[in-house]
């Protein structure tokens, strides 16, 4: 298994309990449209990954990420 | 062609929806007279104002009514300028003597409103590069001010000191940053837990803006408010505050031990870009600051309205914003924007005027009837607001 697979696989598994439509979740996912979420959902998701993976995604980063799979890179790439 | 008013469409609907309902709308009532600090004439009827903000009840205090007057004649209607070319009057350096007093601080600045008082200073204070650490309910002037700045914005759960602490720790400890708190947040009435939020930011090089806007002249020893209260106003870097609440006006300030905070006049741009308030204003603000720093009676009094609406709210089976009473505000949780409506309505015919708050103003999509007591109120008034929360939430069928 590569090791992006592997992020989006963590990532799945941290999405699993906030996605309460049973959404299939993939790349092209996005977090607004197809999971649905408010902001308040959107707040408690990103402090479950910031605090999974120790980092910080700023107000100013989550503007750019729309999909899974967009976080799945912005998390790769904030963890170095 | 787009119509750019399309994006607004759901918000119409609902708010059409609601209307057909047959409630009265609202958000657009409209106070015909105003008889004191805690009686309105609204459509007609004698309405005990209980959603105002006006926690000291400044706004007919005959010291400050008489100061504006005099201050009308002398120095006229406007000062047509900004703060920086012609709109300087000596008004507006007594009010910053008088907050400079009132906080024990070196340097005061006001500004046309506190909600440009937290635009300019959060927008100009935290830059490219840095970063504003801030609680999620903190108030819309305060995310206005994030957003008009370029600095990285990291929200954290509200009141959350561990949630804090785990941001912080995070960070570059290089970088600049900011974390901006409020001593009370006025939807749900609670006051937030500045000792141990204050001492987390501080231990890792944070700058600490304490917004106190609902607490002025009401919490702390002196008024000074929660951070006051809590023993931890000499940590803060910067208080945010307005003349809107407790001072009884209208107005913005913030007022700061920084030793370079002089500078902000020349680069705050809702500072510089606006003109100054009006002398009559000005005059009334100082007056009412002054005497604010000595009102200990009615502080404590406001206290007693506080215990008691809080207290028999819950005893007649509301469901409230806050377990203890922490303010002035004291925030009934309805089931739904219907009911709440329909309960607000109610209230307002038979003569109690309340706030309704509904999302995106409260958190987690809560409507809510918020009240806010009045130092003012008397004891009688209280107990006269409970009946007629009774019958009002019996009626639309809120308690049983």
């Amino acid at each position: 298994m590569t090791d992006r697979q592997t992020m989006f696989d963590q990532i799945a598994t941290l999405i699993e309990p906030f996605n309460k439509k049973g959404v299939t979740v993939s790349d092209a996912a996005t977090f607004q449209h197809d999971l649905e979420w408010d902001s308040l959902t959107v707040m408690d998701f990103v402090a479950a990954v910031e605090d999974e993976f120790d980092i910080i995604i700023t107000m100013n980063m989550q503007a750019e990420i729309e999909t899974v799979g967009q976080l799945v890179d912005a998390v790769i790439k904030l963890r170095g | 062609m787009t119509d750019l008013f399309s994006k607004f469409d759901p918000l119409i609907q609902q708010r059409e929806g609601l209307l057909a309902t047959g409630v009265r709308d609202p958000f657009s009532l409209v106070m015909d007279e105003v008889k004191s600090p805690t009686i309105a004439v609204c459509n007609g009827r004698e309405t005990i104002l209980l959603g105002t903000y006006n926690y000291m009840g400044m706004t007919f205090d005959d010291d400050v009514l008489a100061a504006g007057k005099e201050a009308l004649d002398t120095f006229g209607a406007g000062t047509t300028g900004s703060r920086v070319l012609n709109g300087t009057y000596q008004g507006h350096k007594l009010v910053e003597e008088a907050l400079k007093e009132f906080y024990a601080m070196d340097h005061a600045m006001v500004f046309s409103t506190g909600y440009q008082a937290n635009l300019g200073i959060i927008s100009t204070i935290a830059g490219k590069g840095d970063y504003i650490i801030l609680d999620i309910d903190s108030h819309a002037s305060i995310w206005d001010g994030c957003k008009m700045g370029d600095a990285e914005v990291v929200p954290f759960k509200h009141n959350d000191v561990e949630a804090l602490e785990k941001r912080l720790k995070r960070l570059p400890p290089e970088a600049g940053k900011l974390v901006i708190l409020e001593g009370v947040y006025s939807m749900l009435g609670d006051i937030a837990p500045l000792k141990e939020m204050i001492a987390v930011s501080k231990a890792h090089g944070a700058m600490v803006l304490v917004d106190e806007a609902h607490s002025m002249g009401f919490i702390g020893p002196n008024g000074r408010g929660v951070a006051e209260d809590q023993g931890m106003l000499d940590q803060v870097d910067f208080v945010i505050g307005t003349f809107s609440k407790s001072v009884g006006t209208v107005g913005g300030f913030c007022v700061s031990n920084h030793p370079k905070f002089e500078i902000m006049r020349l680069v705050c741009r809702p500072y510089v870009f606006t003109a100054s308030l009006p002398p009559t204003v000005m005059a009334a603000s100082a007056t009412s600051i002054r005497k604010l720093m000595h009102a200990g009676n009615k502080r404590a009094h406001l206290w007693e309205n506080s215990r008691r609406l809080h207290g028999g709210l819950k005893a007649l089976g509301f469901d409230l914003g806050t377990d203890t009473p922490q303010s002035a505000i004291i925030a009934v949780i309805m089931p739904d924007l219907e009911r709440g409506a329909a309960m607000w309505e109610a209230l307002l015919n038979n003569g109690l005027y309340v706030n309704l708050a509904r999302p995106p103003a409260t958190p987690a999509g809560m409507t809510l009837l918020r009240c806010s007591l009045c130092a003012e109120h008397t004891a009688d008034q209280v107990e006269d607001i409970l009946t007629r929360f009774e019958a009002a939430g019996r009626a639309v069928g809120i308690i049983g």
